[in-house]
């Protein structure tokens, strides 16, 4: 059984008020920070950590942190990415709907660190009941002298605020999220300048996501060091895992890193196995963006050694025989799944959901969902499959954000390991298209 | 965008009116436009679950910017309803994960049940508009419908739909806002 940093406590009747919180260590880290370290032994805590975005890039989150341009007289800005919409993931949502003083002491520690004196969370539209908790919980953290001004008369000033999105998965990308803060579209910016130095309202803004913040705080009690004894190499910690899919225990799980996958999925202190006594067929590990590997690399690498839910292990083998560790989406499917339907939605959601500023993305998402569609449907051809490959690989490298990325790889990688299936869906239409049909033939390896 | 010269020109309630004031202090004096989503959201809520150009323009009175830069946010978002809707919007998540789960099969159920289509005008009695949307993110409760601020989860069954639905009818007023005393009637602008 791991360790659990974040999700302890997660299931205390009333964590979600404040004396209950605090009963259970709430807010110590606050007390630590700035009463008794500088903000920049709070970031050398930080990097110290090993501590890496848990939005999905996993980027080390004291090196973004040391980025921050901290001119003389102009305010910074803290902004929390709660807009949590990669498919396959619903950690943050739990988090903050169970734990909302977890992310709101992080925040304030976290800001301390940084020099913000205002902090924003953006919250994806839809979870309006979640910011209504977050406020409540806000509201008790000021009349706890947990925010406004001078905190536990320390000197330091922190205004939070929760500002809910309005439906777009684009606004996930962090100057996409800045400018809907800013009450306009969703379009992703140009980089340079990089938020760190021109953020929000054009200040320096570190932009970080709810599980990294909320991380902040047992690293701060705990130390740099210790946090970073757990787990593997440079993926240290602790890390959500939102399961969902076909199996028996779907639900968000905090694993050490270092787990094996096949630990995660079929023993019963996780997934319990794959529903209704059926086989694996396929895994998503890291939100849908990310590679889709058939289960016999999922589980083992190339080189035939334990697949470990590690940044590391999970990349292992690059693209060919490998994925990534993503947002920590972990999506399972079993025997009966047809990739080339989950392949066509998750197209579909691309092209729903791309800005349209850059025209490979804008133009090419839409093109990959048209082919799938035609081949879900029955109606494809044997070059639509290189077709999806070709387009796939014209969308990548060439977009502003990582939109593109995210609706070519997905795309790329069912047809790398699933072509079969693919070109039986062009020669049997028929079959392929019934309601229910199962794929007969085998899974094909890179 | 047309408007009728007989159509009286919408207007927030005095709670709504407070509490967009509260909101726009969350932001730097000159940045007010940044309140645009939460105020498009109370807009919506206020005015029977959808923004109309008035609204709209109502929203940009209040925020002090053009209608256009009002316009060419709600067009961006999913969440605004640009035309009227019946009392309850059904969103239903169709992402893959809520896929693997029988979304689809949600779909068809919801359609045949409530007599209108995903994507068209509300049903007949006025009560249900259909809606599919991407992913909710609540993929480990799927299949999912969420109703304003509500999830609804795990719509597997057509016990749990029956049970949303019945939940849903006997609403005759939408739940109250943090702000208000009451939830407003369902529907205000399209009855």
């Amino acid at each position: 059984m791991g360790r659990k940093l974040l999700t302890e406590h997660i299931n205390v009747e009333g964590i979600e008020t404040l004396d209950v919180y605090r009963k259970h260590g709430g807010y110590r880290s606050v007390e630590k920070a700035l009463k008794t370290m500088t903000p920049d032994e709070v970031v050398e805590e930080v990097k110290k950590s090993g501590l890496r975005g848990r939005g999905g890039a996993g980027f080390p989150t004291g090196l973004k942190w040391s980025f921050l341009a901290k001119p003389e007289g102009v305010p910074r800005y803290l902004v929390c990415n709660a807009d949590e919409s990669e498919p396959g993931t619903f950690k943050d949502r739990q988090l903050m709907s169970k734990l909302p003083h977890l992310l709101i002491e992080g925040m304030i520690t976290s800001s301390y660190a940084l020099g913000a004196n205002t902090s924003y969370i953006y919250i994806r539209g839809e979870l309006l009941y979640v910011l209504r908790i977050l406020e409540k919980a806000i509201a008790e953290a000021y009349a706890a002298g947990f925010l406004g001004k001078n905190i536990l008369g320390s000197g330091y000033d922190l205004d939070l605020f929760v500002h809910p999105g309005g439906g777009a998965y684009i606004c996930g990308e962090e100057t996409a999220l800045l400018e809907s803060l800013e009450g306009k579209r969703g379009n992703p910016r140009n980089k340079p300048p990089f938020p760190a130095v021109q953020g929000l309202y054009a200040r320096p803004t570190v932009v970080n996501n709810v599980e990294s913040i909320a991380a902040v705080p047992v690293i701060v009690n705990e130390g740099g060091d210790e946090y970073a004894k757990i787990g593997v190499g440079k993926s240290t910690g602790t890390k959500l895992f939102s399961a969902c899919g076909h199996l028996n225990k779907p639900g968000i799980y905090e694993i050490e890193l270092g787990l094996p996958v096949e630990e995660f999925i079929y023993s019963d202190e996780y997934c319990g196995g794959i529903w209704k006594g059926r086989d694996l067929k396929a895994v998503v590990a890291g939100g849908s963006s990310v590679p889709i590997l058939p289960k016999e690399l999922i589980l083992k690498t190339a080189a035939g050694e334990d697949r470990l839910m590690t940044y590391e292990s999970l990349s292992d083998g690059g693209f060919v025989t490998g994925t990534m560790l993503g947002s920590g989406g972990f999506i399972a499917m079993d025997e009966t799944t047809s990739i080339v339907r989950n392949t066509w939605s998750f197209a579909r959601f691309y092209h729903h959901e791309s800005c349209g500023q850059c025209s490979p993305c804008r133009e090419g998402t839409g093109w990959l969902e048209k082919v799938l569609h035609r081949l879900v449907h029955g109606h494809g051809q044997r070059h639509d499959i290189d077709l999806l490959v070709s387009v796939a690989k014209q969308i990548e490298g060439n977009t502003i954000c990582p939109l593109g990325e995210a609706a070519a790889w997905p795309v790329a990688a069912a047809v790398r390991h699933f072509r079969d299936e693919f070109e039986w869906y062009v020669t049997h239409p028929q079959e392929a298209t019934k309601p229910g049909a199962v794929y007969p033939g085998q899974l094909v390896r890179a | 965008m047309e408007s009728t010269a007989t159509a009286a020109k919408p207007q927030f309630s005095e709670a709504a009116k407070a509490e967009i004031e509260r909101i726009c202090k969350q932001y730097p004096e000159e940045r007010r436009k940044s309140a645009m989503l939460p105020v498009l959201h109370i807009a919506q809520a206020e005015f029977g679950g959808w923004v109309s150009p008035e609204v709209q323009d109502l929203v940009a009175e209040v925020l002090g910017v053009k209608p256009i830069e009002v316009y060419e946010v709600s067009s961006f978002y999913t969440m605004f309803n640009l035309k009227p809707v019946g009392k309850h919007v059904l969103e239903i998540c169709r992402t893959g994960p809520c896929m693997l789960r029988g979304s689809e099969e949600l779909t068809a159920h919801l359609e045949r049940i409530t007599g209108a289509k995903v994507g068209g005008p509300a049903s007949e009695d006025g009560l249900f508009t259909l809606k599919e949307v991407e992913c909710l993110a609540a993929c480990g409760f799927a299949p999912i419908v969420q109703v304003r601020e509500k999830y609804y989860e795990q719509l597997d069954t057509p016990e749990a739909v029956d049970a949303m639905l019945t939940e849903l009818r006997n609403q005759v007023h939408r739940p109250a806002l943090p702000w208000e005393e009451n939830g407003l009637p369902n529907a205000l602008a399209n009855n």
